[in-house]
């Protein structure tokens, strides 16, 4: 038995551990390439021609597990690596090097094939509603292309069903059906991309800042749909954002990334009543909030480095006001905190700061 | 008299279809040396209110009516010659993305000396050295060396820090700010911010902050008005109106944000969405969204759907709605018998 057939007849059995995380990410890594084919990467150096590479390192090691039911946001700063997490877990793109497991089978290394089954369980929503639904198709073909495309069983009618109904759940009114994309607003074509998302019955979605292109009180409203579909459908979410606030509201648990690795995750309580890393205290203090008081920011040196030149040691090193000479020599991994979340800092480790 | 005065300012926008009306009677005033926010939704006017001041508005768009008097001068008057004067080098402006102000094939030092050099007679050199006071005034690492560079070799924090700089060039008395923050991230978002409301205070500039962020306005801003389809419904001070909102879209706003409820329970969201300026609801433009307007009775409830709400005095606060009104009215006359 190949590998393509094993996978296909594994996936929709779904016997699984109920204890056993959904989705894990063990060590990836994902590199750009920045120097062009072959021959632009030739230099001529020192009288002898030499050949030169660079990369964007995008995420360096990663681990991440995401368990049944919960909510993991990924919060970071643009570059940090947020998004290629969302489109490496989702197949999209290809890592580097790690694995990525879903449902206890590995799924990076599957053919396009293979990968199907799990392309209908995992679905995806994109930041922005006005480059994510396709103008040339109405709302209803939009909705009923991934049910066709998983289901080419089904009849008309049942798909037909099956979009109604969809659309019934997330609030989007039967007539909109025979309109296009552009008709819409931000807000409402948030919902069509979440309906699209929904049609195919998934258990796992990815939201790459779904809400950030929306006004405010237009983000309440998506919020809310998105929270509502993971209690009626039990979903699991791995959400990126930038936004703390959202983080606080909608977050089983917190991973902040910064410069492609991950330097903490926590409960989301634990996280916003006591964070531990540096830079998450510093990203905390930075939130502009309600209350009267001007807020005691903590000010970073400097800006964040490229990810093509990776400082040596922690990648934070340069801006982090505890910084020591083992920071910059060496890597921190993570570590167990006592209050169940972890974080990679030498600091917290040696218990230089609390 | 306040530095400037926006009294009853309408802007329309001619299109084939007919004009649509972008700003309906906004009135209001800055003091020398006031920060003021301008909080809306996309498509509340906000941005089409801080072009006009400088009567940047481009065609179709013209200002139909109303003035805007900037130390005792109608800007809506004046010859495009005289509102040069005042562009830049009297009020000065700040937009979101500073890509697109900043121009690419120019350095910086370039960009700042040609600025000067169009506003004041002096020498390059002259310009050159008060070019690179002002970057050290944004803070700038290095900042002999960054008026050689381009833009494209700097950060968008950097970038941001230029656009700061080059506003704060002829020591304007007013910076408009129109979303000078929303591109960045956080920690630079919360830098910029400081910097900015350091570099007013210092040099007693008034600043007119348009954001759709809450909390920034809270931080930065002494007075906030708050804008929706095209109209001012509340302003006043702007920690009265964070505290204690008085008109329902305003406290639709506050209390939709995430931090208001608690963690993992519903949001308090605004039914609807804002309606488009060519096809405005009768009366109140909020009231098909308004969550009150079940609890009116009869008469104001008829005033919210055939009546435009005029303002009304709440505390240090103006507000624009009938069930404000109202509500007032009920408290005055009881307190009057007591007397």
């Amino acid at each position: 038995m190949n590998a393509t057939t094993q996978a296909k007849t594994q996936a929709p059995a779904q016997v699984s551990d109920a204890a056993a995380p959904l989705l894990e990410i063990r060590g990836v890594v994902k590199r750009f390439s920045l120097s062009g084919d072959f021959l632009e990467q030739l230099k001529f150096k020192r009288g002898r021609i030499v050949r030169e590479q660079k990369h964007v390192h995008a995420i360096n090691g990663v681990d991440l597990d995401i368990q049944r039911g919960e909510a993991l946001c990924v919060v970071g700063e643009s570059g940090c690596g947020k998004s290629t997490v969302a489109r490496t877990v989702m197949g999209l793109l290809h890592p580097s090097a790690g694995e990525v497991h879903y449902d206890g089978q590995r799924i990076d290394d599957l053919s396009h094939k293979a990968l199907m089954p799990y392309r209908r369980r995992m679905q995806m929503i994109f930041q922005n509603p006005y480059a994510s639904l396709n103008p040339r198709m109405t709302i209803q073909q939009t909705l009923e292309e991934p049910i066709r495309l998983h289901h080419p069983d089904w009849t008309p009618q049942r798909i037909k069903q099956q979009v109604a109904d969809v659309m019934a759940s997330v609030g989007i009114a039967a007539d909109w059906g025979g309109r296009y994309g552009h008709e819409f607003s931000g807000g409402q074509r948030q919902r069509i991309a979440i309906a699209r998302a929904l049609a195919v019955d998934p258990e796992f979605i990815v939201a790459d800042e779904p809400i950030s292109a929306l006004d405010v009180s237009i983000q309440a409203q998506v919020l809310n749909l998105l929270m509502e579909a993971q209690q009626q459908r039990n979903l699991t979410y791995l959400f990126i954002t930038h936004d703390l606030a959202v983080v606080e509201h909608f977050g089983t648990r917190v991973a902040v990334m910064y410069l492609g690795r991950v330097c903490e995750i926590a409960p989301t309580a634990t996280l916003f009543a006591r964070p531990r890393h540096p830079y998450t205290q510093a990203l905390m203090s930075a939130i502009p909030r309600l209350e009267d008081d001007r807020p005691q920011h903590i000010r970073l040196e400097g800006e964040v480095p490229t990810p093509v030149d990776l400082p040596s040691g922690c990648v934070f090193h340069g801006r982090c006001p505890h910084v020591n000479d083992r920071c910059r020599r060496e890597i921190p991994s993570l570590i167990a905190t006592d209050d169940g979340g972890q974080v990679a800092c030498h600091a917290v480790e040696e218990g230089r700061i609390d | 008299m306040p530095l400037l005065d926006v009294n009853h300012l309408d802007v329309r926008f001619a299109l084939r279809r007919g004009d649509v009306q972008a700003l309906r009677d906004v009135s209001f005033s800055l003091e020398r040396g006031e920060r003021l926010g301008i909080v809306g939704e996309s498509g509340a006017g906000k941005s089409v209110a801080a072009f006009s001041l400088l009567n940047l508005i481009a065609k179709p768009g013209y200002i139909a009516g109303g003035s805007i008097h900037f130390d005792g001068q109608d800007l809506t008057q004046m010859s495009d010659r005289a509102l040069r004067h005042v562009r830049g080098h009297r009020m000065s402006m700040i937009f979101q993305d500073p890509m697109m102000t900043l121009n690419p094939v120019l350095s910086i030092g370039e960009q700042m000396v040609e600025c000067l050099k169009a506003h004041r007679r002096i020498s390059s050199r002259e310009a050159r050295a008060i070019a690179l006071r002002k970057l050290e005034h944004v803070q700038i690492p290095s900042p002999s060396a960054r008026l050689d560079q381009y833009p494209h070799e700097l950060s968008g924090g950097m970038r941001q820090r230029v656009i700061i700089a080059i506003a704060l060039l002829l020591d304007p008395d007013i910076i408009i700010a129109d979303e000078p923050t929303t591109a960045l991230d956080v920690t630079i978002q919360a830098e910029i911010m400081a910097l900015l409301l350091e570099l007013c205070e210092q040099h007693n500039v008034g600043l007119i902050l348009i954001t759709h962020d809450l909390g920034v306005v809270s931080q930065v801003t002494q007075r906030m008005l708050v804008m929706y389809a095209g109209r001012v419904i509340e302003q006043g001070p702007t920690r009265e109106i964070i505290n204690d909102p008085q008109h329902p879209y305003t406290q639709g706003l506050i209390n939709a944000l995430p931090q208001m409820a608690t963690p993992g329970s519903r949001l308090n969201q605004i039914p609807g969405s804002m309606p488009s300026l060519d096809n405005l609801p009768t009366g109140c433009a909020f009231h098909p969204r308004c969550g009150f307007i079940d609890r009116a009775d009869g008469t104001t409830r008829r005033a919210c759907i055939d009546e435009v709400p005029g303002f009304v005095t709440s505390g240090n606060c103006r507000v624009a709605c009938h069930m404000v009104a109202e509500m007032l009215e009920r408290e005055r006359i009881p307190a009057e018998e007591i007397r």
